[in-house]
């Protein structure tokens, strides 16, 4: 599991690689956390290409930060989820929060 | 015999295991030929299982998880037990959003992706205590012929 962050312009991206379950979720949410709180960003892109395992337990990751990204006014969007992590933010309608974007 | 192959695996509910068990279960189901999809939704319902087990049966000390995988001709039936503090109301517990650790940043939709990935899912009071969870997975749907067939 490895959380990295680069800045362009005014949006973060940020990468979550490996696999996001119970046993790493204390630590991509720490990474996560500490790297959204810094820099200069109006939004963040979570490209997630790279990740190639993720069950419920990662639901909660993401709406914990999308709770604290919203008290800033930062919206999130959500790229390149495999075919099991997209229906998962399908099925739970993390869309509407975090929409999917190409 | 009720199946053409079966395994069991014990294990301590370390979050650690998590990966080991759907991995295992993964590896295990390929004699059957399944598809990439087919194997990260049984993976992933394993998860989910192997999950409530780390952080619902066992809340403060380590105990064992089994894991029964049985095989058929097209099916794969996974049943993931605990001898942990049980559920005491499982249609409950089975309810979109229903979590007891709210305040842990947790979905409470582990059972609907279960459901979701899986064709049948079935949730029990365990023998003496705990609960075991059923999975149950038909497999090429798309009727391609599984390498156990000869």
């Amino acid at each position: 599991m490895q959380v990295t962050s680069k800045i362009i312009n005014d949006t973060m991206y940020l990468s979550i690689l490996g696999e996001l379950d119970e046993h790493s979720a204390g630590y991509a949410r720490d990474m996560m956390d500490s790297l959204m709180k810094e820099g200069d960003f109006r939004q963040i892109i979570v490209d997630l290409s790279g990740l190639e395992f993720m069950d419920s337990t990662g639901i909660g990751v993401m709406i914990g930060r999308y709770k604290k990204m919203k008290q800033r006014g930062i919206p999130i969007y959500v790229a390149h989820p495999s075919k099991q992590i997209d229906k998962i933010f399908m099925m739970t309608a993390l869309y509407d929060v975090m929409p999917k974007i190409n | 015999m009720e199946y053409l192959n079966e395994m069991t695996l014990t294990f301590l509910s370390h979050s650690i295991n998590e990966s080991f068990a759907r991995s295992a279960v993964a590896g295990f189901c390929v004699q059957l030929n399944p598809t990439i999809d087919e194997i990260g939704d049984i993976k992933t319902a394993v998860s989910e299982a192997v999950t409530n087990c780390v952080v619902h049966a066992y809340p403060d000390k380590k105990g064992w998880i089994t894991m029964f995988v049985g095989l058929k001709p097209n099916e794969v039936v996974i049943k993931v037990s605990d001898e942990g503090v049980g559920i005491e109301n499982l249609a409950r517990a089975r309810e979109p959003f229903f979590t007891t650790k709210p305040d842990e940043e947790r979905a409470g939709m582990g059972f609907t992706v279960m459901e979701s990935f899986m064709d049948e899912v079935i949730l029990e009071k365990n023998n003496k205590r705990g609960v075991v969870v059923t999975l149950k997975k038909v497999l090429n749907k798309k009727q391609n012929k599984s390498c156990m067939n000869g």
